[in-house]
């Protein structure tokens, strides 16, 4: 298939991605604000949100205090953060109407849909929604179009680059989510026994919708441990960086072509790392190190898909 | 894009005959209508329109609001041509394509039509549209224009039938057959009924032809030819036909970013690495084709394609250099064309036409410019012309000083008058004046076309223009047997 067409497909999944997680995450900080005791000043939280996605300079800029209100605005909606929710589901749109021929009815009326209906909301709008319902329908919204892709999609390489892009961008969120938050809940050399940990590592499994995944799997007390290994390890766990390469390694194994050799064996290497890792070697090298290790893996594989299969990027 | 004139006589009507009779072809139809309750028509016009704006069948306009989207509006009363009427235009049309291809393989060969005196050398050569690169260069089977649209219109003769009069041809990257398919599909889903009491020649096979003819006219060699579509991208006006041609043959619809020449092969980047490209069906012009044979600045083409195109590594359809046939200054010699290389009087008539740089024909156009169409030789869309008999004083002036300043630039034409078709409008069914575009496919030995074509109309009361540009709808167009 044409390189470019494969390009949109991969970056509208990348972006609808991107913003489903964004997301998850806000709706975390949101609902532990609202714990009475639990948050402390608060400020450490959207802080932190505001790392996750890169955003601490570009937020400073806008001398925004720091308060709820103004960083969910500009996570969800500011126009000029590239990466706002709002844009997410913009680029998203934008890929998918370049494709439209390749799309099937229902993922084009998704996509188109959902933007549609973002389009309008300014920040007065969203004064007067509920937060949490509002949260729900970008989820719900990502889920359908997952759902409706793999659905009603013939399964041929399109299809598989447009799921390259979520396991990638899924790989990526996932990692930054569990390197930000872990340290921010982690103060050092300290354990997790009361009830605010409780609630605050609680809420982290939440956002990757891995809180009954954790109880089923563990039987035992939330640890933070514990909960790295099932973010990180776990393969049958859907948002783990492990499950994320399993699908990676599959899809690069069927679309593989005579450029892509490096890339099959960078992705497998990565692989085999998260297949063959154990917690203890993980936290030997201190699991910040790994996981940011794990990120620059992520993004140069990106590039690597980018320079063999779709658009060419620059790499420095 | 053409335009037409302005109606001086009574027009004549495609439904009903001089006595106010239906017409035999209108007959079943008429029935219907009568039988059909109004409001049940009214709802299935909202409901094409609500269709036609879920798929986006859109076209976009220049200069109207940033080119924003629009709906041509679709007309539900369709325009009926009888099939022994039809077989008369395809044997006219298949004829003046042919002469048309064959002139542009000589002028950029032998110029034999030159020599012979026919034609005023310098009115080629001196065209812009002449392509000097195309000079010499071999193109498969001889074809520059596989795909033509030819637009027609019929005219009300003294004796009150109707003629048929070619006032256009579209040589290039004629548009519209998407309409043509869309409005079938449309009417077929409103009134299947309808359908029961007709014989409706089928058009849906059009992207069937279409990839044939450019699988006819690949390279020669070439065994299993790939076909592409190219795009100037999605903001391009025709953009909704560009993606659905592609996705009805199931070709590949490509940007010139998609592409690159290795070597003087084309290539196309895929997630499977490059691929070789055999045949493009560009609806992109001439000038931005390749930044290094034209315009440099276009971002649109490919670099280096003309010259993978030069060595007959890849076709192009059409061809390079095909609008010195379509110019509306070549249009008055295409009968001669007709005569000169097929040895056949034409079928198919011209509408008359004075040259302005000719002092006769100037002095006499600007004597009765009330009266008279005055275009201009480059102009498209229904701009750039003046319609005599719908013009102000200060308006007919006004253009009289442009054509002083540059007759060359002008051709000009009596105002036909053009034929009508019952049309919904707000007050309920009136006539209004149409026009005709089939799509004419030369490929191999063969010029096939389905029956019929785009029909436009003219929406507003009394108006010639039919150009979508200028608020013109359309109407599905059948040939019944």
């Amino acid at each position: 298939m044409l390189s470019r067409t494969a390009d949109h497909l991969y970056w509208m999944a990348r972006y609808t991605e991107r913003a489903e997680n964004t997301v998850r995450m806000l709706d975390v900080s949101y609902r532990m604000s609202m714990l009475p005791g639990v948050n402390g000043d608060g400020h450490a939280d959207w802080r932190a949100i505001l790392d996750i996605s890169e955003l601490t300079d570009a937020y400073a800029r806008t001398g925004r205090p720091l308060s709820p209100r103004d960083v969910i605005e500009f996570v969800l909606l500011d126009r000029d953060n590239l990466s706002s929710v709002w844009n997410c589901l913009r680029a998203a749109r934008e890929n998918a109407h370049a494709v439209r021929g390749k799309l099937t009815s229902e993922m084009w009326e998704t996509t188109n849909t959902t933007w549609l209906e973002i389009r309008e909301l300014t920040p007065a709008r969203l004064q007067d929604m509920d937060l949490g319902a509002f949260f729900e329908w970008v989820k719900f919204r990502s889920h359908l179009l997952r759902g409706v892709t793999v659905g009603t999609m013939f399964h041929d390489d399109a299809f598989q680059f447009a799921r390259l892009g979520t396991f990638l961008e899924r790989a990526d969120n996932t990692a930054r989510l569990l390197d930000v938050k872990y340290h921010a809940l982690m103060p050092a050399g300290e354990d997790v026994h009361n009830a605010t940990d409780y609630y605050r590592w609680g809420s982290l499994l939440r956002s990757v919708s891995a809180f009954e995944t954790y109880r089923q799997v563990y039987r035992d007390v939330i640890t933070p441990h514990k909960v790295a290994e099932l973010l990180m390890l776990n393969d049958a766990m859907p948002r783990s960086l492990h499950a994320c390469l399993d699908e990676i390694v599959d899809i690069l194994g069927q679309v593989a072509n005579s450029r892509s050799c490096e890339t099959t064996r960078k992705a497998g290497a990565l692989h085999a790392s998260l297949h063959y890792g154990s917690m203890d070697d993980i936290f030997a090298v201190g699991l910040h190190e790994s996981l940011e290790k794990f990120l620059a893996c992520i993004n140069k594989l990106g590039d690597r898909i980018s320079n063999d299969f779709l658009m060419p990027v620059a790499t420095p | 894009m053409s335009e037409a004139t302005r109606t001086g006589a009574k027009p004549y009507d495609e439904m009903h005959s001089a006595d106010g009779a239906v017409r035999p072809h209108y007959q079943p139809y008429e029935r219907w209508l009568h039988e059909m309750p109004r409001e049940l028509i009214e709802r299935k016009r909202s409901e094409a329109d609500i269709a036609f704006h879920r798929v986006g069948i859109t076209f976009n306009v220049y200069g109207a609001e940033g080119g924003k989207e629009r709906l041509i509006p679709f007309d539900l009363l369709p325009r009926i041509i009888p099939g022994s009427e039809w077989r008369e235009l395809e044997r006219g049309l298949a004829q003046r394509v042919r002469a048309l291809n064959a002139f542009l393989a000589d002028i950029y060969h032998g110029q034999e039509i030159l020599r012979a005196g026919r034609i005023p050398a310098d009115q080629i050569l001196d065209n812009a549209q002449f392509r000097p690169e195309m000079k010499g260069v071999k193109v498969p089977g001889g074809l520059y224009s596989m795909i033509a649209g030819i637009d027609l219109v019929r005219a009300a003769g003294a004796d009150g039938k109707g003629e048929f009069f070619v006032l256009e041809d579209n040589l290039r990257v004629p548009s519209g057959v998407s309409y043509m398919l869309e409005n079938r599909k449309m009417m077929m889903r409103l009134f299947p009924d309808l359908f029961s009491r007709y014989h409706v020649q089928p058009v849906d096979h059009y992207p069937d032809l279409l990839l044939e003819t450019l699988r006819a006219v690949a390279p020669a060699g070439v065994v299993d030819p790939t076909v592409v579509v190219m795009t100037p991208g999605a903001h391009n006006s025709a953009y909704f036909e560009h993606s659905f041609l592609a996705q009805q043959m199931g070709v590949e619809l490509v940007e010139g970013q998609d592409m690159f020449v290795q070597d003087d092969v084309l290539y196309m980047r895929t997630t499977q690495g490059p691929r070789r490209v055999d045949v493009i069906y560009r609806r992109i012009d001439d000038d931005f084709l390749d930044p290094l044979a034209f315009r440099a600045d276009s971002m649109l083409g490919v670099p280096g394609l003309m010259r993978a195109y030069q060595a007959g590594h890849v076709t192009l359809a059409n061809a390079v250099g095909t609008g010195v046939a379509d110019d509306k200054s070549i249009y008055p010699y295409v009968p001669e064309m007709v005569r000169f290389y097929l040895g056949e009087e034409p079928i198919l008539n011209n509408v008359p036409t004075w040259m302005l740089r000719e002092q006769d024909d100037l002095a006499y156009v600007l004597d009765r410019l009330p009266e008279l169409v005055v275009k201009e030789v480059h102009g498209a869309g229904g701009y750039g012309m003046l319609v005599g008999p719908a013009s102000t004083k200060a308006e007919i002036e006004d253009f009289r000083q442009r054509i002083l300043a540059a007759p060359e630039k002008y051709i000009a034409q009596p105002t036909l008058s053009l034929s009508t078709c019952p049309t919904f409008v707000e007050a309920g069914i009136a006539p209004r004046h149409i026009d005709l575009r089939p799509f004419v496919l030369s490929g191999g030995k063969q010029i096939r076309m389905v029956p019929g074509g785009l029909t436009r109309v003219a929406l507003k009361e009394g108006s010639l223009v039919v150009n979508s540009s200028q608020g013109g709808g359309t109407k599905d167009t059948w040939v019944v047997d």
